[in-house]
């Protein structure tokens, strides 16, 4: 195929992404699991990019965990998230940057049902106002953070102070790139790239120096599934689909893992203490884990942050080699230290792992 | 499940790389009628022991091609050889000669 045409098809799985003026939709699970990664996402925007970012504290959850697993019903959802674009709406946005991938899938959906079913979205307007007195205006533009970050991956390369590369061995970093199934496995045409050739993650890599790993179980779920971790006796298949993915990289050596999504960030870390708990396996190169890293921790390391205050001393799979690869100073004795230096307390590591 | 209260479960991918498929080509050697069986589960309706115990003549055939030689050491020992089975196959399969070349086969290989 001639260059023109591969680059006509390409442009059809290109998405709007808005430039300036967004409205945070921050995520519930993630300020748990992955403290630094909201608040480091608006320090690159606010600080590095110059962007008006509003980080609103009247927000709630989406209530997505709830929906899928048949807690919330789709009426009250609806009534949550117009909420939102409520709130949006008397701040003065009308560009929504979502930290989660649930959370973006659920806005998604509910935005497409508005479109396809206009007589819902006159119910919500009516609801909302009765209950609250509220109105609100669909968003104009709808992004993933790491759309955001994505756009501006070539801003953030031009600040770059390390680059994605073994400096032990001068080549690119492995890394591979999980996309969360909700970002566009649902919508296509609402990630960059659609379902069959995500490039959100995979592009930040590639700008910034490192290599993406193409291994077989690459479009795999994670394993998150919310019915599936959400019963004690079910997380086996949660487990399974992780393991899964796990042995089919572990030949390709990779050095990091990258996700969007704080579930495929949250289990694709944990999930390896298990693994190495239940059966003494682990999957790193050097008989440890693979370390998992969010996208806004991955830009943060190349802007020079300090990876402890990025957060990296709450992953349960240390990122100690992976620093020492990229030659990133810093200091052990400060990992455990909180904000105001007081000691936080060690997580518990697997034998094999320690 | 240990102190997490679930466990993994082992994946069912077959890797036709790996797999010891000697039985299987032992069988198919001494008993070619069995390449034709379209698995219509005739034999398992009609079978005696299966009436009375949890025994699946159909299984033999998946866990043969799975070359899973445990489970299918395991389902034969269950067979009869009454023949009923054989009866009633659509493809004419000697289905009592399966079992016997099977029964044959785990011993052979097993001691090889």
């Amino acid at each position: 195929m001639k260059a023109e045409g591969k680059r006509n098809i390409w442009r059809e799985y290109q998405k709007e992404i808005a430039c300036d003026h967004f409205y945070y939709q921050r995520s519930c699970i993630r300020q748990n699991f992955f403290p630094a990664s909201e608040k480091t996402f608006l320090k690159i925007l606010r600080d590095e990019l110059g962007k008006d970012i509003y980080d609103d504290p009247l927000h709630t959850t989406c209530t997505g965990i709830g929906y899928h697993t048949d807690v919330v019903p789709f009426d009250t959802i609806q009534a949550v998230v117009a909420r939102h674009f409520a709130l949006m709406t008397e701040a003065g946005y009308k560009n929504m940057a979502i930290s989660c991938v649930t959370s973006f899938g659920i806005y998604s959906e509910i935005t497409e049902t508005w479109k396809e079913f206009p007589e819902e979205l006159e119910k919500v307007r009516k609801s909302l106002k009765k209950a609250i007195g509220k109105e609100f205006e669909v968003p104009a533009n709808i992004a993933h953070a790491s759309d955001i970050i994505y756009k501006f991956k070539g801003e953030i390369a031009e600040k770059q102070q390390f680059e994605l590369i073994n400096k032990q061995t001068g080549k690119p970093l492995k890394i591979v790139e999980h996309i969360g199934c909700h970002y566009s496995k649902m919508f296509p045409s609402k990630g960059v790239g659609g379902a069959e050739f995500p490039h959100v993650l995979s592009g930040m890599i590639e700008e910034w120096g490192g290599e993406v790993v193409d291994y077989p179980e690459r479009r795999h779920c994670c394993g998150f599934g919310f019915r599936q971790y959400m019963v004690q006796s079910n997380r086996g298949y949660s487990l399974s689909n992780s393991k899964k993915k796990f042995e089919s990289m572990e030949p390709y050596m990779p050095d990091a893992i990258v996700a969007n999504c704080p579930g495929c960030n949250m289990f694709l870390d944990k999930w390896q203490y298990t693994l190495a708990e239940m059966q003494g396996k682990t999957y790193g190169q050097n008989g440890k884990g693979i370390p998992v890293l969010t996208y806004e921790e991955l830009a943060g390391l190349v802007l020079g942050y300090n990876p402890w205050d990025l957060g990296l001393q709450m992953h349960q799979i240390d990122c100690e080699p992976l620093l020492d690869k990229m030659k990133v100073p810093y200091n052990p004795e400060d990992k455990y230290l909180g904000a105001n230096k007081k000691y936080i307390g060690r997580p518990e590591v697997a034998a094999c792992l320690a | 499940m240990g102190k997490f209260g679930f466990s993994v479960m082992e994946t069912r991918t077959v890797n036709f790389g790996e797999l010891d498929n000697r039985l299987l080509g032992y069988v198919l050697e001494n008993e070619a009628s069995f390449l034709t069986c379209i698995s219509c589960g005739g034999c398992t309706a009609t079978c005696s022991a299966g009436n009375l115990i949890d025994f699946n003549v159909r299984k033999i055939n998946l866990f043969l091609r799975r070359c899973d030689i445990e489970s299918l050491a395991r389902e034969i020992d269950k067979c009869m050889l009454c023949g009923k089975c054989t009866l009633v196959c659509p493809r004419d399969i000697n289905i009592r000669n399966v079992v016997m070349l099977i029964k044959k086969g785990i011993v052979k290989f097993r001691n090889e």
